[in-house]
Parts: C-alpha cells; structure tokens; sequence
C-alpha cells in the first residue's frame, strides 16, 4: 500500500511538472520544473531497489546537466524574461506529435512489459557486480563500449576548449588598441 | 569476542521495533518507525547545529583572544538558543521584483540536501537510518544538488551582488566536488565496498587512514581541503565575501529563510567532518587492538556513538583553526588550486592506491595477524 501511495505522488509529480516544464512562460521555471521531473525519475528507480541508477540519475542529470542548464540559462540575454506564447497551430501541431510519440512509446511498453518484468530480479544489485559488467571483456560485460564513450567525451571536452578559447592573436591586437 | 556494551543504544532499539511490531499492522509500524526517525534526524540536525554556533563563537573568540558570548547562562552556553528563538520570530522581508516561486524554493534545495546526506549518516552502532549499498556515491550524489539552490538563491534575488556570489559558488563547487569524490573512490578502492556499515566494519583493526598509510593520508587531506571549500567557509568563502559582495548570495534573505542557509553551511561542516570520520578514521568503531580482549573491552565501555562525535568534533576543530589561520583566496587562485594541483595529485594517488592494494602492501595485506578482520 505504501509503495503505491509513493507511486501515485512521484507519477502525479512528473506528469504534472513535465506539462509546467513545456508550457511555463520563464526559461528558467522550465529548467526548475526538469529538474523536479529528473529526481521524481530518480524516486521511481529508488522504489525498484536500483539504488545505483537512482544514484546515477541525480547526481548526472540534477546534480550535473542542470547546474550547466541553468548556468548557461543565466548567460542569456534576460533569463526571467516572459516570453510570449506561440501561435496556435504551433501548440497544436507539437500537442500532436507529442501524442503520435504517446502512442508508440507506449505500444512498445505494453507488448513488452511482460518480457522485461522477468528480468527484473527482487534483490538489489550489487555494486560489485555493475563495477564488473561495466570493466569486463567477456560475455553480457561492456569494457568497449565504456571506453568508447568516454573517448567521445574527451573529444567533447577538447572541442569545447577550442571553441571557448580565445586566439591569442587577436587578444594581443585588442590589448594594443587598448594601449593607444 | 563478544565485548559487554552497556551504553549501547542497540537494545533500546530493538524493544523499540518488537514493540510496534507486535501492536501495529506491518504497514503502521514501519510507517510509525519512519516518523520517529525523521523526527530524530530532524531534531539531531537542529541541535547539532545550536552546537556548532555556540562552539564556534567561542573557538573563534579564543583565537581572536576575545571572550565571546559570555552573557547568557553559564559562559554563555545557551546564547545560540536565544539566536534561534530571535531568528524564528523575525519578519520575512517581500522583495520587490523577483521571481517569488524560486526566491521562496531556493533555502530548501540547500537544506534538502544537507538533511539527506545527515540522514545516511553512521552515528554509532545501529544508530544509522539508511544504509545503501553505494553509501559512498549517495552522499555525493545528495550533496551535489545543494548547489542548484545556491545558484537559483543569487539569480532569484534580482541584485548583482548575489548573482557574482552564485555563479563563484557554482564554479567552486562544480570544481571541488571532483575532488572530494576522486579522494572517497581511493578508499573504495581500498575498502573493496561502498556500503557505510561495512566500511566502518572493515577498520575494527586499522583505521583506513593507517591501513592505507602514503595513498590514504594523502586522499585524506585532499578530503578536508575539498570538503572545505564545498561548504564556502574561509579561507575559500568567496561567494559570501562580505567585503566584496555584502553576503553573496544571501544577501536579500532574511529571518529563518536566511536561517536556513546558515543552518545549512554549518550542518556541511559537519557532514564533512563526519563523512571523513567515517571513511578515514574508523567511524564509530572504538579503537581496538587484536588479541587485547581487556583494553578492547575497557574500549567498548566508552559507546560507539561518542567515539564518532569525538573524531569528528576534532575534524570540525581544525576546520575552524583552518578558517582562522588562512586569508581568503582570489578566484584565479581557489580554481588554481583545483584544477592544476589537487585533480593531477588526486589522479596519481588513485594508481598509487590501486598499486599499493594490488601488491599487498596495505597494513591488513603486510600484517594480516595483527591488523587482518578475520581472526
């Protein structure tokens, strides 16, 4: 009983702040309510005992992709800006998408929601036993692919330097035209 | 090698659950349970917190070779209860034109974050409320999202003041979290777990801080230095600096929305404190020899619960000499700091600690008859 009562307050939660986060005017009350969505997500993995995804969860995206949301969202041009709504049609042409994704996200949930319910196993898993299928090469173990991604973000991480750096050429100039 | 614990609040405990157990619904008992221990969490994390100011009024005072509170009570000892009551009935200032819903939900993104990381926190034997299996990631994790409110708290107030001191605060923490979770994984790579209880369990012999002696006492002070500075307490307080910036962030706060930062900085000071007890220096695991079954016992008369209070308030002692002994950083210098000398330090210590482990050249590994768990 209490597992349901606790479902039903995160599945309101995020229902609830997924339509304040597309619909609010601010940009960064639309930031704020993702966040409320990411760790009500995180609640639902923490109700499933899969302590460590929970842990994943809050600490890459709330704890991590919103603190540079939000402070990219204060570089903007006037963040708490209210913005003006859209046009209808465009409301209502993204009101219909979202219900086509709707409806084949959850095709693919129903069909498969026996199949992986099986798969799901009733004690908590071990730390030790994700710390071994994340660096193993053998079976149902993924060491290339880990390396893989974070090869990918290295790459990120060096061209983000490049874009953020200044030529040092031009920087000299401007401190001469400073000078005169 | 069952010691006799007579403080011990275990039995207690256990009453307690048999009691509701069989006068309750399973669904009611747990539920009462819960609530009695949110309550306790909640009233340790306030009375923790009078403690702290009382102490640290009158350590700074000593430092500065002045008297401190002295008024109120004996030396003053309950002037922090009169702060509290004062701060409780103070009036909560409007702000014009700001964004009132993140003005009002920034102080609890703070003190959410500070009450869930107090939560998973070992106390002494059967005296911790949730025990994760990636206890070491958990707190990290609850921690990190103490900065959102920082950030919103600067924005929200609508003074440039505030927005410097938010976005220092941002660069600070981002920068220094790293730190303190590189310096946590050296233990676990020691450890072999992240569990709490097992970590404090693993040290009945040596103290992770011996066992794992160069690696260790490295991570250890890189621990307490990145704890340090993610609290934003001096010699790292620039978001705050009030010679700068009036207060940083919580300029425009007032009354017990101000109170809940300030509760909130002292209760991190803490929680660093007691996060590097429990990692480094045993937790509330007295301090035992192998084979010594009288001075052990001797040990266990003292109960587990004030060895963690005491390794810890010396923890927080020396993040107070520390605060009084150092003048403040400039920007460049506090990243400086991070970026250039403690990640390349912390990155060569984590391979010096995955070599130590794997030669067997830890204390347990070297002495396994006087240090090993197994008898």
């Amino acid at each position: 009983m209490a597992e349901q009562i606790i479902f039903f307050i995160l599945a309101v939660a995020i229902a609830l702040f997924s339509v304040l986060a597309v619909t609010s005017k601010r940009i960064i009350r639309s930031a704020i309510y993702l966040l409320f969505v990411l760790v009500a997500t995180a609640g639902l993995f923490l109700m499933l005992h899969y302590h460590f995804l929970f842990a994943v969860q809050v600490t890459v995206y709330a704890g991590g992709i919103m603190v540079l949301f939000i402070m990219a969202i204060f570089l903007t041009h006037r963040p708490g800006e209210i913005v003006d709504r859209r046009t209808n049609r465009k409301v209502k042409s993204s009101m219909l998408l979202s219900f086509g994704g709707l409806i084949v996200c959850g095709y693919i949930i129903v069909q498969n929601v026996t199949r992986t319910y099986s798969y799901v196993k009733e004690y908590e898993m071990k730390m030790q036993d994700i710390g071994y299928a994340m660096l193993g090469t053998g079976k149902y173990q993924f060491l290339l692919p880990f390396e893989a991604i974070s090869l990918l973000l290295l790459a990120c991480i060096i061209g983000a330097i490049m874009i953020a750096r200044k030529e040092k050429s031009v920087e000299s100039t401007d401190n001469k035209d400073l000078d005169k | 090698m069952n010691y006799n614990q007579p403080l011990e609040l275990t039995g207690l405990l256990s009453h307690l659950d048999i009691f509701f157990r069989n006068n309750l619904p399973p669904f009611w008992a747990s539920l009462v349970e819960s609530i009695l221990v949110l309550i306790t969490i909640l009233a340790a994390y306030a009375v923790i917190a009078l403690i702290l100011i009382y102490a640290e009024r009158k350590i700074t005072a000593f430092f500065q070779a002045r008297l401190g509170p002295n008024r109120l009570g004996k030396y003053g000892s309950i002037q922090s209860i009169a702060d509290m009551i004062k701060i409780l009935i103070k009036e909560i200032i409007h702000i014009n034109r700001v964004d009132r819903f993140l003005f009002y939900a920034a102080p609890f993104f703070v003190i959410c974050s500070s009450v869930m990381a107090f939560g998973a926190i070992p106390f002494g034997k059967g005296l911790q409320a949730v025990d994760f299996n990636m206890g070491i990631v958990y707190l990290l994790t609850v921690s990190s999202l103490g900065v959102i409110g920082v950030l919103l708290a600067g924005w929200s107030s609508n003074n440039k003041y505030s927005m410097i001191g938010a976005m220092r605060s941002g660069a600070q923490f981002i920068s220094y979290e790293l730190s303190a979770a590189f310096a946590l994984m050296t233990v676990v790579v020691m450890t072999g777990t992240m569990q709490l209880s097992e970590i404090v369990e693993n040290q009945r012999y040596a103290w992770n801080i011996f066992n794992g002696h160069l690696p260790a006492i490295v991570a250890f002070v890189i621990y307490l230095i990145s704890g340090h500075a993610e609290t934003n307490r001096a010699p790292f307080d620039l978001p705050e600096a009030e010679g700068e910036l009036t207060a940083g962030y919580h300029t425009e706060y007032s009354g017990m929305q101000f109170g809940f930062y300030y509760l909130a900085e002292y209760l991190n000071m803490f929680i660093i404190a007691a996060v590097a007890t429990t990692v480094f220096l045993g937790g509330w695991m007295p301090f035992q020899l192998k084979g010594m079954d009288t001075f052990n016992q001797i040990m266990w008369y003292i109960p587990s619960y004030v060895w963690f209070i005491g390794k810890t308030a010396m923890l927080v002692f020396i993040s107070l000499w520390v605060r009084w002994s150092f003048p403040r950083l400039r920007i460049d210098l506090l990243l400086n700091l991070e970026w250039k000398y403690l990640l390349p330090i912390n990155l060569v210590n984590i391979i010096a600690m995955v070599v130590t482990v794997l030669a067997g050249w830890t204390l347990t590994g070297l002495f396994p008859n006087i240090f090993g768990i197994t008898p």
